[in-house]
């Protein structure tokens, strides 16, 4: 059964290591679904957050091609349940139909959306959530004259209650030949990744 | 990076101040006790060209005809010495001519360092004149590959490179060089070997629990068979192989990479795997109750249609790459790790045992091949010469003991399927990429690698003129290197399926060949050409005794077929001895 599931990459923060883990997706024709990245918690190590939908088979094979990349410390694969997520979207709306519109505001309360600028001609909101509450916010603003909308690509905490910065740094420690965290974590999945 | 100290300084290049990348590339290749290397110069590597001019004496470098030759014959190298296959190559077109055999060493798992040269930093991304994005370009078909814009990361980056391409599942690193750096000057601290990246993990540790399942998976079968690839090859285990099929007494077919790890003759062996593979190990894998996967990938050219393989068995599967578990057959237990390290505990726990009922089914699938085909292939006595015929002949006068280099096609299933091979690295062939135009430049390389055994580069005609501008390094450097073309006046292979599957429509199959004696002669090489059965044996034997390069050409039958044949789509138990049979 295909599936969203959040991959989690960390790597090196190399020049072309964008390309080479986006080629695994594309030479098996697989579509991203997003994809973002940003340096992690620990000094110069990166985090990719991809998220495809497809079966556990594919996606399984999918991460240990990715960790076969020399500069890729660690992928942990997740399905939504596992994680905790959000986006962040911009909305531009023009402000002369804010001001007038009362019932505006209110969505704006109940999606939980902020004011990020207020011009003259428009205004630029921000909301945070998943798929569900941002295309809720979108669909209503459209009726309200939408100018722009923009959505990021998911960013995801994985559950997992044993650090996962904990087992990437290790690895720097381990007898350099070895890696039992890799092992450990794909015969126990389910151990590691429990609430 | 972990590196180890090496105090290599005052050896090779004597100085630290003021030494150029260039030079500091040369020292990176002598700390790694590289002594050849295969290459072509151009303007963006010109620098390190005049670096090498020095070390003539210490670094072969042998010059190549196309940079397709100097990749090709640094995999020959490579799989038959065990070393790293390093190459030089300049930038825009030196760098693309080397994509076929990036491609085919990352498939084929064969350790290579590649050096590219590059543009001038500054020139990088204005479409400078030879300038090409090459590691875009190579990024799928190499292990690694990085680009240096300063001579400060060279002794870092080369030492990285030399241990990503040998450790764990080796493979091709390309280290492209943009000439600023290799002409800049810096304050060189000397050369460290490599021997740990911390994102890098080239062996997965072994786990106790894993082989004990295996084992008993083992002990319990009743129909156990065991199919092995290059692994064994690749991790030096042949000796730890034996030692478990030995003991466990497992009938063991192997794969076309496989091939030569264990003596061809071996008494445990049934043969090899695969499209033209032999018919009893292809049918009785289907048979077999734990089949017992060791260093090998599960080509589809191995398992024909997927869900028509193994079925029936439990599979125990041991790689040392994580990713090769489960790819395409789903495993029983994984036994991850290289393979060197496993074997032997597994070979602990397996009980001796000799399964001679099910060798006996081996035995009548043997039994068969060879009346049906085998022994006609092999000694027919009238019409054409065959391929199988030559082999034959071939295997008598070198006892197996010679390195065969095969191109593409039908020679080289007929080379692998009937030459006899005693020692381990002695099938050099491209297996995983298919590609023509190999053999000739691998020959090459092979030479240079194992310059004390026989090499004999087995081709087509139609793969002969893909690389032939390779004659040319022969007659420069000399290596004494037989080439052998089984001439069929066909693309044979693709006519081959044109026949069985196109109706026999003959679209562009039919070659043409130049005069391959008067052109080898060209280049100063001796040769002859000959059709006829009585002059075979002399002719290989004249061909083998000959003191340097040899080219003789066999004219064989035009239209014969390479059988056993699991049909493309088809199972391996829907193997086939004859077209009859599709
Ligand atoms: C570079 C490349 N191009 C095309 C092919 C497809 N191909 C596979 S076998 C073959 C025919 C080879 O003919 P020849 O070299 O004469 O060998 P034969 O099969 O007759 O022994 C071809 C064209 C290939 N494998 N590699």
């Amino acid at each position: 059964m295909k599936q969203e599931h959040t991959l989690t990459v960390y790597s090196e923060n190399q020049v072309g290591l964008l390309n080479k883990i986006a080629i695994i997706f594309s030479r098996r024709k697989i579509n991203l679904e997003s994809f973002n990245s940003s340096p992690s918690e620990i000094e110069k190590i990166y985090r990719f957050t991809i998220v495809v939908k497809e079966t556990e088979e594919v996606v399984r094979n999918l991460v240990r091609q990715i960790e076969k990349i020399v500069d890729v410390f660690k992928v942990f694969n997740n399905t939504n349940d596992e994680i905790i997520w959000q986006q962040i979207a911009l909305y531009k709306v023009p402000t002369s139909i804010i001001m007038k519109d009362a019932k505006v505001e209110r969505l704006l309360r109940q999606f939980g959306a902020n004011v990020v600028v207020i011009r003259n001609d428009y205004t630029v909101f921000e909301a945070t959530g998943q798929d569900d509450e941002i295309n809720n916010l979108l669909k209503e603003l459209d009726k309200y004259g939408l100018i722009e909308f923009v959505r990021s690509s998911r960013i995801a905490i994985i559950k997992s209650s044993e650090g996962v910065h904990k087992q990437v740094l290790d690895m720097q420690k381990n007898d350099p030949r070895k890696s039992p965290i890799n092992n450990e974590y794909l015969n126990s999945k389910s151990k590691i990744f429990q609430m | 990076m972990e590196t180890v100290e090496q105090n290599t300084l005052e050896n090779n290049i004597g100085k630290t101040h003021n030494v150029s990348g260039s030079l500091a590339v040369i020292d990176a290749l002598l700390s790694e006790d590289i002594t050849t290397v295969f290459g072509y110069p151009g303007g963006a590597i010109m620098p390190i060209y005049d670096a090498l001019y020095d070390f003539n004496d210490s670094l072969n470098h042998i010059l190549v005809r196309h940079e397709q030759g100097a990749i090709h014959a640094a995999q020959g190298y490579a799989r038959v010495s065990g070393k790293t296959g390093v190459v030089f190559a300049t930038s825009g077109p030196g760098a693309t001519n080397l994509v076929t055999g990036l491609a085919d060493a990352q498939i084929d798992s064969t350790p290579l360092v590649c050096i590219t040269g590059q543009v001038f930093a500054h020139l990088l991304g204005t479409d400078a004149f030879q300038e090409t994005d090459v590691i875009n370009i190579t990024t799928p078909i190499t292990k690694w590959n990085y680009q240096v814009t300063d001579a400060n990361e060279i002794p870092e980056v080369l030492a990285k490179a030399f241990f990503i391409a040998s450790s764990g599942r080796p493979g091709p690193v390309l280290i492209d060089i943009t000439k600023n750096a290799q002409l800049q000057l810096f304050d060189y601290k000397g050369y460290r070997q490599c021997v740990h990246v911390r994102s890098y993990r080239a062996e997965p540790i072994v786990r106790n629990e894993y082989i004990e399942q295996a084992a008993k998976l083992i002990n319990e079968a009743k129909k156990p068979f065991v199919i092995f690839g290059q692994g064994v090859i690749l991790g030096n285990a042949e000796k730890e192989f034996l030692a478990f099929i030995e003991k466990a007494g497992l009938p063991t077919a192997w794969t076309i990479m496989g091939m030569s790890a264990i003596p061809t003759n071996h008494p445990l062996g049934v043969g090899m795997l695969g499209m033209h593979g032999n018919y009893g190990p292809n049918y009785l894998t289907n048979e077999c109750d734990v089949l017992i996967a060791v260093g090998m990938r599960f080509d589809d050219r191995v398992t024909g249609r997927l869900d028509k393989y193994a079925k029936q068995a439990k599979v125990v599967h041991l790689d040392i790459d994580p990713a090769e578990i489960d790819k395409n057959v789903a495993t029983t237990v994984a036994v991850w790790g290289n393979c060197k390290e496993t074997l032997p505990l597994l070979t602990a726990l397996v009980e001796e045992k000799t399964h001679t009922e099910w060798f006996k089914e081996f035995d009548i699938k043997k039994e068969k091949e060879t009346t049906q085909l085998i022994t006609k292939e092999l000694n027919p006595t009238e019409g054409e010469l065959t391929m199988g015929e030559v082999l034959n002949v071939l295997n008598e006068l070198t006892n197996g003991e010679a390195v065969i280099v095969t191109d593409v096609g039908q020679h080289q299933m007929v080379a692998c399927r009937y030459a006899k091979q005693t020692k381990s690295r002695s099938n050099i062939t491209s297996g995983g990429l298919g590609t023509m135009g190999f053999a000739l430049p691998a020959a090459i390389g092979a030479k240079f690698g194992a310059p004390e055994r026989e090499v004999i580069a087995i081709m087509g005609d139609g793969g002969a003129q893909m690389n032939i501008q390779e004659l040319g390094t022969i007659m420069q450097f000399k290596p004494n290197v037989k080439i052998l073309i089984l001439n069929n006046s066909f693309l044979g292979m693709v006519r081959q399926w044109q026949e069985l599957f196109h109706k026999k429509r003959y679209s562009f199959t039919d070659i043409q060949s130049p005069n391959f004696v008067t052109l080898a002669s060209a280049y100063n090489i001796a040769g002859k050409q000959i059709s006829k059965r009585e002059e075979l044996k002399a002719s290989l034997k004249e061909m083998l005794d000959h003191p340097e390069s040899y080219l003789l050409e066999v004219a064989v039958l035009h239209e014969d077929n390479v059988f056993p044949m699991v049909p493309q789509g088809k199972g391996v138990a829907e193997i086939v001895l004859s077209k009859e049979e599709i």
